[in-house]
């Protein structure tokens, strides 16, 4: 099921990114 | 001079509670109210007099944020969007808020004027645009979160560099 159908799997999607992100740009600066 | 960035930070904060606002209006409010409505016969107001009027302010907010964004932005504009090591952090913010603009005018304006009959429209296509513009929007509320995580995040290195 695509998580974009309710407005929970989107908030949840959205968390789930940030998190995804928060974790390249660590990486990236070598944090 | 200090009065440019200051107003233009003011103005992106404004411009961008209401396209925030509206965008998290329709994916929390108009969607669901409008399912209620269309079961009971009474879509017919949000859609003549409420939707257009959000999606009027919606759009344009979108375009002031953007702008007074890269005002903001001033000479630090190209570092943040080629993602230089120095504003990652809020090169991230500013790609994904631009993305979701290009998602307002290229993809949720077209298909929300077909939805509520500004151009002729087959009923299956009218159908097809709803669908569409219901995954974007999703797409943009989805976006948003980690997009002001970004922004307000910017100045704060130490949850990147760990210490």
């Amino acid at each position: 099921m695509n998580p974009l159908e309710t407005l929970w799997g989107t908030i949840i999607s959205g968390l789930l990114l940030t998190l995804v992100l928060y974790g390249a740009v660590r990486f990236a600066l070598g944090g | 001079m200090e009065y440019v960035p200051a107003l233009a930070r003011w103005i992106h904060f404004l411009a961008g509670v209401m396209w925030l606002g509206l965008l998290f209006y329709f994916n929390f409010v108009q969607i669901q109210a409008l399912k209620a409505a269309q079961a009971d016969g009474t879509a017919a107001g949000i859609q003549k007099h409420v939707a257009p009027l959000a999606l009027l302010w919606f759009r344009w907010a979108a375009v002031v944020t953007w702008l007074a964004g890269a005002a903001l932005l001033g000479r630090d504009f190209v570092s943040a969007f080629t993602l230089s090591k120095s504003h990652l952090a809020i090169g991230i913010g500013a790609w994904l808020g631009t993305i979701m603009l290009v998602n307002v005018w290229a993809l949720i304006w077209p298909k929300q004027k077909i939805i509520l009959g500004m151009v002729p429209a087959t009923d299956d296509e009218k159908s097809r645009a709803r669908r569409t513009a219901f995954l974007v929007s999703r797409v943009n509320l989805m976006l948003s979160i980690p997009m002001l995580f970004f922004m307000a995040a910017g100045g704060h290195s130490a949850l990147y560099l760990g210490h």
